[in-house]
């Protein structure tokens, strides 16, 4: 035995006497996790987190929550002499005289930027695969906790230099408070210490931002990943994947080196970004005064949905009653629109759940095109997000384009409404379509290209049938069907209880999957086959195909998808 | 290793259409294995690992360059030379990092094992013996408390804990908004006889320098001190104004205030009623103001009112005059709360 | 105000008011500008190519005497600094109807710009064009431009002088290859849109001021690529494309069987 060796089992004896680490370590050394790209989007928003820990923690060496005004004197020019907060002048300490200290705050930005995009990106896959099913609907719900916390850490963290552009953005958040009901003006006092700004607030949001967020956020991820590791890792369909296993690579060594790795690659990519491309420049905005404001006033893009959100509500909604005021133009933009949007994500595992009846334990991942409707309600949800997020930049959008703003204005208003349904309904639409292809491709095969000529002079295309690998693929799903439900009297004529909720039920389940296509069935194939030799012409060299006489499925019988209840409920 | 394991289980799953069963296909099973470049010819795995190698040493070549620029590249008094120490500071930095990043994923890739692996599930649920269990440890305890049969123990128990946090939270809310006197949206900083000076230089402002077409923001003319204190920034967040002159004939005003504006020149609240963003955008020729923030279009010929966006209430203005002198003048405070609306704001 | 109204189509009106405005905007002129002018150094020879110049290019939508019409404003009074700053810029003559005269290749050459200006200037007092040290960046203070630039321009122009949009297709455009002398014109002058900020308001040294702060923004940004200086829309674009772009680029690495 080397005496590294040595080492090692003597400090692992030392520590498994102590602690009984070697039961982890057997159950958890080799544990498997599939391998997929989109599985690796949750590790891009961890890694951009902890990235985000270790360049925060360099910051906040530098960095002094305070609105004391003093006059500053350094780089650059432009605020030589300018009366600043100390936060600002700290801010630009950092930036120009600490060796590395703009490489740092870039890094952090870029990261917290990051971090979001990696979460919505994460969170569209664990949709769209309906990787939210049962048992993992409490880990959804953890990791919308967590999106809106990182929302949190990234406010906070954009208001901390007291520049102008932040600073009106804090601005905003004082009117939108005001605007609830009966105690707006005391939440703004909460907040502000008194009146907008104040002198408490840089500090309050540097607690906020560098205790409270993040430790929410560290003990949440941990529950995020504990759960994880409870449930095993999801994986996508394919041979010999199940809801009873799990196929993939063992922890250590491959996903050390490949996570880890990733870790490395994140951190790298981040600081490429830092070291090249300017961000949040504050001298650019100058100290934080009441006065000024930039064309171009608009937050980090996480919150670009709840700019455009208010940019698109026309202002008569503002009433008087009896007396007091109901700001419905500020209310209905910035706070009933963002609830509902996070609401639907909240509830949807449960909702779906429940018009399916569907009580099992999901691992198997469904491809997106088997859930029509899922689909088509994300894609929707992201429209409107999307919409909402370019109506906050509708001034960008009005001088790059050469356009009206006021127009750009009219156009989102009506495609907030409009363009989630049509995006609903042509991803619905594709959907379908995608699984009739699947269909068509299971029952007749691949297209190869080759065009054969019979004796009697017809032409067909041969098609290869598909191997049963991705066969499986294509027909390893369940169609859901609407829900049925006991009729709303009893064998004796008497009402049953409960009844009007089935119903409602019902009707909902019927939005999801009354348009369906049914999975290939063995007996369908075979059908399909007896239209000819398939296999054997297929395989066949070609100078005996010519003249051989047998029709083929293939080409020429272009399928009638026998799509069932799909069209005979149209 | 249980490579290509091919469980009992796999084939068919259920579903709730009745007789599914009969109806689907096989799982066929794992695909098979394929191997790589690297298992079937030991040059290319060699020359993997050289690559990974080299992949290691390009990290500490970026290590040791960022050190280097550490130290020879300092932030220096430019733009440029803020800007070049940055980007060798980064670069370094990510070579380093990327280094090991490629590096370890590399290796991963080609040399370690990629035999797949699979693991049992076991349903989350835990067994009826192990749930009857839980049960009886549950009730065994409620027994012991006897918390069942001390009523009045149990409400002594609930009121103390949900009481305890009053401690923390009154004095917190108590101080965390200041003296809470929120009747200060109501004024403002400006009164009777105030000079109108220019921000940000503090030049009070006369009549006949605010010609036809200029836009002139706007302070109260307080002391040089006042205005270097931090208590002026909450002062000064209300109380910026703007100053427009259109030509008198242009003017619309309403017949209450007649008299609040000065030959053709017009000060309106630069505080949006939408959300309070400072609404400065002013075009000359329509005589409207935009702000920047949500595009709220008031329009100042005509008592500022909304001709655009989410604002409902036009600015509030406030009534001019010129002192002997000739400055502008305040007659008097705004005669409304300035910025966004809230709840009490008419009371 | 209704004598007025009946009074505005008289066959004089247009002539009475003229006077007037020669009467306002010279009484107007002598007080804020007590410094002369540089219209004066132009010779009688300059003025009178500038008519001929104007009577070709001018005179159709401005009116033979440059009094204005329905389409066009009167150029009585406006100065040559405002002749200097629409045709060196090329927004003058402008081209087509839009919703404001947009900057291209200028259409008069520097002579014939000074020509036309002296014209113009002859027409009725207004702002001159400034000297080149009243535009020297050398000279001015880009702290001082700064503050005055985020109270009076960036709504409208940017922070750094990118530009932005206005309402209804209008647009302040980006200062970053304007000349110092033009941007000290469109202070002096406002045009289009743009509020007149006149010597009282923001006075000459101040105007360098701004012109400094300006000039000193065409270094770029210390941080690096400045991404068009368009605060975090464009942060947030680049984030998505390059950030995640190129991780997402990396994760298909990482999870593609090798070869």
């Amino acid at each position: 035995m080397s005496t590294t060796a040595k080492a090692a089992a003597g400090t692992a004896d030392y520590l498994d006497q102590r602690t009984g680490v070697g039961k982890a370590v057997k159950e958890f050394a080799r544990k498997v996790f599939p391998d997929h790209w989109s599985f690796l989007l949750g590790e891009i928003a961890l890694y951009s987190f902890v990235v985000l820990l270790i360049s925060g923690v360099f910051l906040t060496m530098f960095f002094v929550p305070s609105m004391a005004l003093i006059e500053y004197h350094g780089q650059p020019a432009s605020m030589d002499g300018v009366l600043m907060s100390e936060a600002f002048a700290s801010t630009l300490h950092t930036s120009f005289e600490v060796r590395g200290g703009l490489l740092m705050r870039q890094i952090h930005h870029w990261a917290a930027l990051l971090f979001m995009a990696a979460i919505v990106t994460h969170m569209m896959r664990v949709f769209f695969t309906g990787a939210f099913r049962k048992p993992r609907e409490v880990n959804w719900i953890v990791g919308i906790v967590l999106m809106i916390l990182g929302l949190a850490a990234g406010f906070s963290g954009y208001s901390l230099p007291d520049d102008v552009l932040s600073g009106n953005g804090l601005r905003i958040t004082d009117g939108v408070v005001k605007s609830i009901p009966l105690i707006g003006s005391y939440m703004s006092y909460f907040i502000f210490g008194g009146e907008f700004p104040g002198e408490d607030i840089i500090p309050r949001l540097f607690t906020v931002h560098i205790l409270l967020v993040p430790a929410l956020i560290l003990a949440l991820i941990a529950l995020h990943l504990f759960f994880v590791v409870l449930h095993k890792h999801t994986q996508y369909p394919g041979g010999g994947r199940t809801d009873k296993n799990v196929v993939g690579f063992p922890l250590f060594p491959v996903y050390v080196a490949k996570a880890g790795g990733f870790f490395f690659v994140v951190f790298g990519i981040l600081a490429l970004m830092g070291g090249t491309m300017s961000i949040n420049n504050v001298w650019n905005y100058g100290p934080y005064d009441p006065s000024p404001v930039g064309a171009g006033a608009q937050p980090d893009w996480y919150m670009l949905f709840l700019e455009g959100s208010l940019r698109l509500m026309p202002g008569q909604t503002e009433y008087v009653i009896g007396g007091y005021t109901l700001s419905l133009n500020v209310l209905i933009p910035a706070v009933v629109i963002p609830g509902l949007l996070f609401t639907f994500l909240i509830v949807y595992p449960f909702l779906e759940a429940a018009v399916t009846k569907d009580k099992r334990e999901h691992h198997v991942l469904d491809r997106p095109r088997n859930v029509p409707v899922r689909t088509g309600l994300g894609v929707a949800f992201l429209t409107a997000f999307i919409i909402l997020a370019l109506a906050g930049s509708n001034d960008l959008i009005a001088t790059h384009f050469s356009m009206s703003l006021n127009a750009i204005t009219w156009v989102f208003r009506i495609l907030f409404f409009a363009g989630p349904v049509f995006a609903f309904w042509i991803t619905k639409r594709i959907c379908l379509g995608l699984q009739r292809k699947d269909r068509e491709l299971v029952l007749h095969g691949h297209e190869t290209g080759r065009i054969v000529r019979f004796a009697h002079g017809e032409y067909i295309e041969v098609h290869r049938p598909l191997d049963e690998q991705e066969r499986w693929l294509r027909v390893n799903y369940d169609a859901h069907r609407p829900l049925e439900i006991e009729p709303a009297q009893d064998a004796r004529g008497v009402r049953r209880k409960g009844y009007k909720k089935d119903r409602r039920m019902q009707r909902l389940s019927r939005f999801f999957y009354e348009d369906r296509v049914e999975p290939v069935t063995p007996a369908e194939l075979a059908a399909a086959h007896s239209h000819g030799e398939h296999d054997t012409l297929a395989g066949a060299p070609e100078h005996q195909e010519i003249g051989s006489g047998a029709p083929v499925g293939g080409g020429r019988t272009i399928v009638s998808p026998e799509t069932g209840p799909d069209e005979q409920n149209r | 290793m249980s490579d290509h394991q091919h469980s009992s289980e796999v084939g068919t799953t259920s579903s709730n259409a009745p007789g599914a069963e009969l109806e689907r296909f096989d799982d066929p099973g794992l695909p098979e294995h394929k191997s790589r470049m690297a298992d079937r010819d030991p040059k290319a795995a060699k020359r993997a690992e050289r690559q990974i190698v080299v992949l290691f040493a390009i990290s500490v070549i970026g290590t040791i360059a960022s050190l280097i620029v550490y130290f020879a590249v300092p932030p220096g008094e430019t733009t440029a030379s803020v800007r070049l120490s940055t980007l060798a500071l980064g670069l370094g930095m990510a070579f380093a990092l990327l280094g090991i990043g490629v590096g370890a994923v590399h290796w991963a890739k080609t040399l370690m094992s990629d035999h797949e692996h699979v693991d049992e599930r076991h349903e989350q649920r835990s067994s009826e013996e192990v749930r009857a269990e839980a049960v009886k440890a549950l009730t065994d305890g409620a027994q012991d408390s006897g918390i069942g049969r001390r009523g009045v123990l149990k409400g002594a128990v609930i009121s103390a804990l949900a009481l305890f946090p009053l401690t923390i939270a009154v004095p917190l809310i108590g101080s965390v908004g200041g003296d809470w006197n929120v009747s200060k949206f109501r004024h403002t900083r400006w009164e009777r006889g105030m000079r109108l000076a220019i921000d940000p230089s503090g030049r009070p402002i006369k009549a006949a320098d605010v010609t036809i077409g200029s836009a002139v923001h706007v302070i109260p003319d307080v002391s040089e001190e006042e205005r270097l204190s931090h208590a002026w920034i909450t002062e000064k967040a209300k109380a910026v104004v703007l100053l427009v002159r259109l030509d008198p004939r242009e003017l619309k005003e309403a017949e209450d205030r007649v008299g609040w504006s000065y030959d053709g020149i017009v000060a309106y609240s630069k505080i949006c009623t939408h959300v309070g963003c400072p609404v400065a955008l002013y075009e000359q020729q329509t005589h409207h103001l935009l702000c920047p923030c949500h595009q709220s279009t008031f329009d100042v010929a005509d008592g500022a009112k909304v001709v655009f966006g989410p604002a409902k209430r036009p600015l509030p203005q406030l009534p001019i005059t010129v002192d002997d002198e000739g400055y502008l003048i305040a007659q008097d405070d705004f005669d409304e709360p300035v910025g966004p609306s809230y709840w009490e704001r008419l009371k | 105000m209704k004598a007025l109204a009946a009074r505005r189509h008289h066959r004089f009106a247009p002539v009475v008011l003229l006077l007037l405005a020669l009467l306002v905007t010279g009484g107007v002129y002598a007080a804020l500008a007590p410094s002369p002018a540089s219209a004066d150094t132009a010779s009688t020879a300059d003025i009178e190519t500038g008519q001929k110049l104007f009577q070709a290019n001018c005179a159709t939508c401005h009116g033979p005497a440059a009094e204005g019409s329905t389409t066009a404003p009167s150029l009585i009074g406006v100065g040559a600094a405002s002749v200097d700053f629409q045709v060196s810029t090329g927004r003058m003559p402008m081209q087509m109807e839009g919703p404001q005269a947009i900057e291209k290749p200028r259409q008069f050459d520097e002579e014939q710009t000074a020509q036309l200006a002296a014209y113009v200037a002859s027409l009725g007092a207004g702002p001159a064009i400034p000297t080149d040290e009243q535009v020297d960046p050398a000279l001015g203070d880009s702290a001082n431009g700064g503050a005055l630039f985020r109270t009076n321009c960036a709504m409208c122009h940017n922070a750094v002088g990118a530009g932005g949009a206005l309402s209804e297709g209008k647009f302040a455009p980006a200062l970053w290859e304007v000349t110092p002398r033009n941007i000290y014109q469109a202070m002096q002058t406002g045009p289009q849109s743009m509020p007149v900020f006149n010597d009282a308001t923001i006075t000459p040294e101040e105007k360098r001021d701004i012109i400094t702060y300006l000039v000193e923004q065409r270094e770029g940004s210390a941080g690096g690529l400045s991404l068009g200086s368009l605060g975090p829309v464009s942060e947030g674009l680049w984030v998505w494309v390059v950030g995640l772009g190129l991780l997402i680029g990396a994760a298909v690495w990482i999870g593609a069987k090798s070869s």
